[in-house]
């Protein structure tokens, strides 16, 4: 479930590096907790956001809840598909439902963030 | 994360586990929230039926001589004209005319009254009409005999007619009766807080596992699936019905909620009754209203609404409509601008967002 290949933050982001470019996401665990989820609201490109800062948010039919940047950069692309079907975050929240593609300012950043491992792991605790 | 060991639990906590639900604490109650899905559970009670564990709610009884005139002094609607057998929504007020409690009352016989009353209300519902009560009547608390199960939707009917010799057509809408479901005692009544046809029934808590998963399995047929607390909010929100500690609470009077219906002035003294006659006198300064969001965003509780960029209202339940595919809300705005059609403004996190009040209910099931 979580690929070796996404770093993690322990409020339920991942985020994916492809040299310089990150892209983010929330985890399959953040989106069971949440329920149906209907409503995603992005940051426009060029925004720079700020890791652990604000970087949007996440509505279900429940409750609303933030999304925290797992890196610092300028976002330089939000996935289009979600404006219209935000219900693939509950389907696909590793891939097809990835939320934004960030140019990192610092990314030293990354090796701050969970691996999949330490990631399970806390979420098995949490439950 | 772990359950404190402080939430209380129904008796069907462990079948809510073992089917997957999803708990939370709802005020101080271990719940399901949801078991597939909030979106999937709300249309399974629109389009078929849907079985609930409302097990929280609790449940007062008042026995005696004056069992009526005690329930009629504590509770706004007129519960000594109803017939035995048929219930109704009412008010327990303070004296002031803010809710202490909204309730159904059902009438079991001349000196029996069966209230039905919010589980995180319970005890101060109870201790609320002991203090009042200088009647010749008993007050029980006695929600540890009871499990209630609500089987909601235009097949509720079906299902429970295949557990129950009792014939559920001739209970006509807020009535009740007493009989047996799968061969325990249960009373049946005809009410329901989804908008939808359907039963609402009260048994043995022993019985509770195994009533549940007899109504499953004759529901199976029609599609029956577990609901949460979840699908019952957006229900009951779309039905435009109040629940307490959003639309009402001890700092809302029933006419300011939309609820003078369930305020019967002409039926003697009751507690509250002066503060409502002061208030219907002088005329109340705000009302609740529906609305429906134009622009993006869903308006949640507590949100400020701005009427002509001037704040002058609040969001008491906000959510997507699963039926409409619209997000709607209810809020209180100042009774000059208490009409639909009014635009609207609500404050969702800072930025004001388009919306225009609309009539209640936001559904209406075809009868």
């Amino acid at each position: 479930m979580y690929s070796e290949q996404f770093r993690y933050t322990k409020e339920h982001e991942w985020v994916r590096m492809d040299g310089d470019i990150g892209t983010i996401g929330i985890t399959d665990h953040a989106q069971q907790e949440l329920g149906d989820i209907v409503y995603v609201d992005l940051p426009k490109v060029g925004t720079k956001i700020t890791q652990g800062a604000t970087a949007g948010s996440v509505e279900s039919v429940k409750a609303v809840s933030d999304i925290y940047a797992p890196v610092s950069g300028e976002v330089t692309e939000i996935n289009p598909i979600l404006t219209d079907a935000p219900e693939k975050l509950n389907q696909d929240p590793h891939g097809e439902a990835w939320l934004m593609k960030v140019k990192l300012s610092a990314p030293s950043e990354v090796a701050k963030l969970l691996s999949a491992a330490e990631y399970q792991k806390y979420i098995e605790a949490e439950k | 994360m772990a359950a404190a060991s402080s939430l209380r639990a129904t008796p069907l906590n462990s079948i809510h586990r073992a089917l997957g639900a999803k708990l939370v604490d709802f005020g101080g109650w271990e719940m399901p929230v949801q078991y597939s899905g909030i979106i999937e559970e709300h249309q399974t009670v629109r389009r078929a039926v849907g079985l609930f564990d409302v097990s929280h709610m609790g449940e007062i009884e008042i026995r005696g001589a004056e069992a009526g005139q005690l329930t009629d002094f504590v509770a706004t609607n007129h519960a000594r004209k109803l017939k035995i057998g048929q219930a109704h929504y009412s008010g327990l007020l303070y004296s002031h005319g803010g809710f202490v409690d909204d309730i159904l009352v059902h009438k079991v016989a001349e000196d029996h009254y069966f209230l039905c009353v919010n589980a995180s209300n319970q005890e101060k519902d109870f201790d609320h009409i002991r203090e009042l009560n200088r009647f010749e009547a008993q007050v029980e608390l006695s929600s540890e005999r009871y499990v209630q199960l609500a089987i909601q939707g235009p097949k509720g009917p079906a299902v429970l007619q295949k557990l129950t010799s009792v014939d559920l057509s001739s209970i006509r809408y807020y009535w009740f009766a007493d009989g047996t479901v799968a061969g325990t005692p249960a009373r049946i009544a005809h009410t329901g807080y989804t908008g939808e046809d359907g039963f609402e029934i009260y048994i043995a808590p022993e019985e509770a596992e195994r009533i549940w998963n007899e109504v499953l399995a004759a529901g199976a047929e029609f599609g029956i699936k577990p609901c949460g607390l979840g699908a019952r909010n957006t229900l009951r929100l779309e039905a435009g019905m109040a629940l307490y500690g959003h639309e009402i609470d001890a700092s809302i009077s029933p006419l300011e909620a939309g609820l003078d219906w369930i305020v019967k002035f002409d039926k003697g003294d009751f507690v509250g009754r002066d503060a409502l006659v002061r208030l219907r006198a002088s005329g109340v300064k705000r009302q609740l209203l529906g609305f429906e969001m134009c622009g993006r965003g869903i308006a949640r509780d507590g949100y400020e609404v701005y009427v002509d960029r001037v704040a002058a209202g609040w969001v008491t339940s906000g959510s997507p409509s699963p039926t409409l595919n619209k997000n709607i809300g209810l809020c209180y705005l100042p009774v000059d601008r208490a009409a639909a059609g009014v635009a609207i403004q609500i404050m969702i996190r800072n930025q004001p967002v388009d919306a225009v009040t609309v009539e209640t209910p936001f559904y209406k099931r075809a009868k």
